[in-house]
């Protein structure tokens, strides 16, 4: 925990450094909400009441999505943990008096948290002022936002064990590349990252809802705007942390078997 | 104290032939050789000794010191660290030893040396007090001042290693392992690390595990010599026995030329 903190401090000071990133990324944000969102309501204006979900529940889910990007996407990982078993500095990692998996856990969320947090600040004030229905609404009631908070802190922790099972699979294909393009598009694609899941086929959007994927972006999401309430809501928090434990238990046993295998070549 | 007894790991290395035809051919049936890294090595080493570790590319030397720091799983062999085995009690042992390795890096690229030390602290739960009095003591004795305030890809190699020796004493180990410290040091950086380690070793009694090639390092710090050529161990014995091999060698390098060809390496 306080490995954590302070990874997460070195991150904070690091990110700081690089503010120019930051502003564009929230442009970045900005404007991709803004597309999204006049793009669906095209949509909605023609045909209103084949939707899943209301349009200002999406929005809500756009704006959310777009400000906690960092922390919910599949694709930000700690670009020094590949390199590292890539190049032997692993090493290193190895003699410290700590588990590989805590370490990298605790980095790769303080470098999505410290990212979250110097982005979504601007987002959230921009979108809470605007108009309706174009801004983000309040939670749907202070239960669902409270439910929204753990299941966003659940969700953070899933994806972060879902990066570690590609680090340390690594230990095996030493490139990431191939890992990385062939499971990445479809986590995006099933997290809810792309286009909400109930906008998906019945039974496409059921069986993603109970993938490891849907206790992603998707949770916190729908819970927020109460898409998810009620039972459904408490199964979904039940659900994430079935795959958190699922997702970390995988990836520390993959761990175990790279390190057994692991000759760090080289003088 | 170290202990190292029958200790052996193979290496399975791939080969084939160049061109395209052999590259196809190696898809279906893979040709595979076996190494020994370290076949059947033993020795003991006490409390407060400097050992220079010594033989040629290949040796075996950096697999010995993975071993030793709990990195590397070996075939077979028993092997302790002041009564831990490296590889089974990993996070106790690596919380007593510190490691240098001279080809890699251990600080953060981009944030100053500082920075590194502080989450290190954090890593060994190191108190404040004492990585206070530490930091201080390997700042004087390194001369690290204004490097410690310098982003680690802003520094020269020889005050990279200054600073990364520093790193791995943070915590006060009893043993440090040295895997080429000096490589690629210019000559004051070369003096400089030595005469830190050997006053380490005198004010703390730090034992010392020091790989090499640079028999001007083991001249001036060793008091026992390992000798390890093909994973076996070679000779155990002081710079005197070294140097009767040839006493008619006119550098140091040809001294450990005609060591390894003794050897039939």
């Amino acid at each position: 925990m306080r490995s954590c903190w302070t990874f997460f401090r070195m991150r904070l000071i690091n990110g700081l450094q690089y503010r120019t990133a930051a502003w564009a990324g929230v442009v970045t944000q900005f404007f991709w909400g803004f597309m999204e969102i006049l793009l669906y309501r095209a949509f909605y204006a023609a045909t209103p009441d084949r939707f899943p979900m209301q349009l200002d529940h999406l929005i809500s889910y756009i704006w959310l999505r777009q400000a906690l990007l960092a922390l919910l996407n599949t694709y930000t990982f700690e670009w020094d943990l590949f390199t590292m078993i890539l190049n032997g500095n692993v090493a290193y990692e190895l003699c410290r008096p700590s588990s590989l998996y805590g370490m990298w856990f605790a980095r790769t969320l303080a470098l999505r948290v410290s990212r979250v947090i110097l982005r979504c600040v601007p987002l959230f004030v921009v979108t809470a002022l605007l108009p309706k229905p174009w801004g983000l609404r309040f939670a749907a009631s202070p239960t669902a936002f409270a439910a929204f908070l753990v299941s966003l802190a659940l969700a953070a922790c899933v994806g972060v064990a879902f990066c570690l099972i590609i680090y340390f699979s690594c230990f095996f294909t030493l490139s990431s590349e191939g890992v990385r393009m062939m499971v990445l598009p479809i986590a995006e694609l099933l997290s809810g990252n792309l286009i909400p899941l109930p906008f998906m086929p019945d039974r496409l959007a059921k069986l993603f809802h109970y993938s490891p994927f849907g206790a992603m972006t998707n949770a916190p999401l729908r819970i927020y705007s109460g898409d998810l309430a009620g039972p459904e809501m408490v199964e979904m928090l039940v659900l994430q942390v079935f795959w958190l434990t699922v997702l970390g238990l995988f990836g520390y046993a993959l761990q175990h078997r790279g390190l057994k295998r692991l000759c760090v070549q080289g003088g | 104290m170290i202990e190292v007894k029958s200790l052996s790991k193979t290496y399975r290395v791939s080969r084939r032939d160049s061109g395209l035809w052999q590259a196809v051919k190696a898809l279906g049936r893979r040709e595979t050789h076996e190494i020994k890294a370290l076949d059947d090595l033993s020795f003991t080493i006490a409390d407060g000794e400097i050992v220079g570790y010594i033989g040629p590319n290949g040796a075996g030397k950096s697999s010995t010191i993975k071993v030793l720091s709990g990195i590397l799983t070996p075939d077979s062999g028993e092997c302790r660290v002041n009564g831990r085995v490296p590889w089974k009690e990993r996070k106790k042992h690596v919380a007593e030893i510190g490691v240098v390795f001279g080809q890699r890096s251990q600080l953060w690229w981009d944030v100053p040396v500082n920075d590194s030390f502080e989450l290190l602290k954090e890593i060994y739960r190191v108190e404040d007090a004492r990585y206070r009095r530490n930091v201080e003591e390997l700042t004087d004795a390194l001369e690290l001042g204004e490097l410690l305030r310098t982003p680690a890809r802003q520094l020269s190699l020889g005050q990279r290693m200054r600073c990364e020796i520093a790193a791995s004493l943070l915590h006060d180990p009893k043993v440090l392992f040295l895997d080429e410290p000096t490589i690629g040091l210019d000559a004051v950086s070369k003096l400089a690390v030595r005469s830190f380690i050997q006053k380490r070793n005198e004010t703390h009694g730090t034992t010392v595990l020091l790989t090499t090639h640079d028999m001007q390092d083991i001249e001036a710090l060793a008091t026992r010599i390992l000798l390890i050529g093909q994973g076996r161990l070679l000779l155990d014995g002081d710079f005197d026995d070294v140097r009767r091999v040839n006493p008619d060698a006119h550098s140091l390098d040809e001294l450990a030329a005609a060591l390894y060809a003794r050897y039939g390496m």
